[in-house]
């Protein structure tokens, strides 16, 4: 246990400076911006006096390497800055919409791992079957799928066509009641609330984009099991099971599967990466109110603060999500703590 | 992808000509990958000159048609022909995307070949820097940096080439890295040549090959970037035809049935995406056939 405990905090220190990596490139963005923020965030119509005042008070006159310090201080204090748009500050409004946005890509995650993991390791167990064949098709028509477009395409038929999924407006339709906030996800707090038409009325609205999301992650996530799965059946130990005489579902899910999980587990980081991205495109398409749907409404109208809040948020989920995958790497390795 | 379960070791003594034959016979994919290459390029260099209508020109008796002989797209609420407009568009985000592949290559190149060669401090501050760029959702990153430059289509560009550069950088770095003492390598030292000389001239063209199948693969991703960018309304304006915002533009229009609108630029969408994918397989099993699945 303790070869395990060693590797987890030695990953956890290692994810500290690519945390302040992360923190400098988003100060850099935030100073790259267009002509001057104190001019900007002073609004259009302040005189040179305001526009000084400003500066002063947003620490710009002060040398490039003291403003960083500043800023970091301000993200200690978990200031980002206050949105144009919402009057609010980012962070509350980031607050408040991350619960749909993790939703939306948890859904989606749990629905592609559970359909790409038994394919890939179908494909892999069945090689030159129609199973395979199928995987085959979904890994190369599903890199090549803009995420917006499998989107458009889905509400066009079952919403306007077949006439299955509601309206794509958001999280729930205005017949319901949002259920009270509990954690800010619809599914759980309908479900502790023992509101079950509301949870129906909230999974359908999800089932949608949470399939739109799905499909874009199906690929990469069914080749690396395929890929994993095949040369975990190639290798000695598996002959060597086999030739034991043990069972051939112990040798395939006991060892081999157990074993394919591992490059798995190393591919959804990658995969973490495309999905929130692809989870801005999807928002959009859905109108679904979560922390992408806001960045691209803040972009349209050049609201930086809101924007660059967005990019830092999302950096540090995701550093923090490929601290989670590689600790769960750590649990699930076989080869640590082996007695 | 391939089905490569007919094949036969390559046989002896072929030239490189000859083996790119004989992949190519025995794979109609590859085959077929490239003839929509030649495709694409025809309507990024011809198109303007060949559609039947003019892509910006609008008339309000027709809009909103289906499909029909006259428009084979159908056309947008504006009575343009999509038709015209889908294929116009095919310079603009082929422009895009090997603009910001080749800016991704030519400085992923030169950063990788300097850590990869020199190693050291060089090294270990690149590696450090690109898994910072990493440690961002890539397309988040690409907005944030459109976000602080400007919306435009060149800092479109910008934003792609430098969520491409560590697929580029970290590919050089290593093929350099391998290759730094081998014989060749120093013999071109002895022989007098300067280290520059030797990192560009002789080691340098090894990493080609992996660099090509990685440029092909990389097309299709920045073509779908690019147009996810200007699907949210970021670089290009309109009424300019680009395949992006002409899908988002049909989006408003799908919950009525007008599904022309956001169906034929995605479909051409994805279809270039899929070439440039397909092409990056083929060229793989052509540089490294043991790569090949």
């Amino acid at each position: 246990m303790s070869a395990r405990l060693k590797m987890i905090l030695g990953r956890v220190a290692q994810a500290i400076p690519v945390v302040m990596g992360v923190v400098v490139i988003s100060f850099l963005l935030t100073r790259a911006m267009p002509g001057d923020p104190a001019a900007y965030f002073a609004g259009p119509a302040a005189d040179e006096a305001s526009i000084a005042e400003i500066r002063e008070a947003l620490g710009l006159d002060k040398p490039l390497f003291q403003q960083f310090f500043l800023y970091v201080g301000d993200l200690v204090r978990g200031d980002l800055g206050t949105s144009l748009t919402t009057g609010q500050t980012v962070m509350s409004d980031l607050a408040a919409r991350l619960p749909a946005s993790l939703e939306l890509t948890l859904v989606a995650l749990l629905l592609s791992c559970a359909i790409a993991i038994p394919l890939g390791v179908l494909a892999a167990t069945r090689p030159g079957t129609w199973v395979d064949h199928m995987c085959r098709i979904l890994v190369t028509a599903g890199v090549s799928m803009p995420t917006f477009f499998t989107g458009i395409v889905l509400i066009y038929v079952f919403y306007y066509l077949a006439g299955l999924a509601p309206s794509p407006l958001g999280r729930l339709d205005f017949i319901y009641l949002s259920p009270p906030h509990v954690t800010g996800f619809y599914l759980i707090d309908a479900a502790l609330a023992g509101d079950w038409e509301t949870w129906f009325g909230a999974f359908k609205q999800l089932i949608l984009p949470a399939m739109t999301l799905a499909l874009f992650t199906l690929a990469p996530i069914a080749r690396m099991t395929r890929a994993a799965m095949l040369s975990a059946l190639s290798s000695d130990f598996i002959r060597t099971a086999r030739a034991a005489g043990l069972g051939s579902r112990k040798v395939l899910y006991g060892y081999a599967f157990r074993n394919a999980l591992l490059p798995v587990v190393t591919t959804l980081g990658m995969v973490f990466s495309f999905t929130l991205g692809a989870n801005v495109l999807v928002e959009k398409v859905f109108a679904w109110p979560g922390i992408g749907s806001y960045a691209v409404e803040a972009l349209v109208v050049s609201d930086y603060a809101a924007v660059q809040g967005f990019v830092l948020a999302m950096a540090l989920l995701f550093v923090a999500l490929n601290l989670v995958i590689d600790i769960a790497y750590a649990l699930i390795d076989p080869r640590i703590g082996l007695n | 992808m391939v089905d490569m379960t007919t094949s036969q070791p390559a046989r002896k003594g072929d030239t490189t000509l000859g083996h790119i034959a004989y992949v190519l016979k025995d794979n109609p994919v590859t085959m077929l990958a490239f003839a929509m290459l030649a495709l694409f390029l025809g309507c990024a260099f011809f198109g303007p000159a060949l559609v039947p209508y003019d892509p910006l020109a609008t008339n309000a008796s027709r809009a909103l048609e289906a499909p029909s002989w006259d428009h084979w797209f159908g056309t947008d609420s504006l009575g343009r022909d999509v038709f015209s407009r889908v294929i116009v568009a095919t310079r603009l985000d082929l422009t895009i995307s090997v603009a910001a592949v080749a800016l991704s290559f030519v400085i992923g190149s030169i950063l990788g070949s300097i850590a990869g060669y020199w190693g050291g401090w060089l090294d270990a501050v690149l590696n450090r820097f690109l898994d910072t760029i990493m440690a961002f959702p890539l397309f988040v990153l690409a907005m944030g940096v459109v976000a602080a430059l400007g919306n435009t289509v060149e800092n479109i560009i910008y934003a792609t080439a430098i969520i491409n550069i560590p697929f580029y950088a970290r590919l050089v770095r290593a093929e350099v890295n391998i290759r730094r003492n081998a014989g060749f390598a120093q013999a071109a030292k002895l022989a007098g040549n300067s280290d520059l000389r030797v990192l560009a001239v002789h080691i340098f063209p090894n990493a080609l090959p992996p660099m090509m199948v990685q440029v092909s693969l990389n097309l299709g991703w920045a073509i779908l970037n690019a147009a996810g960018l200007s699907f949210i309304g970021l670089g290009v304006r309109p009424p300019t035809p680009e395949w992006g915002i002409m899908v988002a533009e049909g989006a408003n229009f799908i919950v009525s049935g007008e599904w022309w609108l956001a169906v034929f630029p995605g479909l051409w969408l994805m279809l270039a995406v899929f070439t440039f994918n397909l092409l990056g397989d083929g060229l793989r099993d052509i540089v490294d056939p043991r790569k090949r699945t």
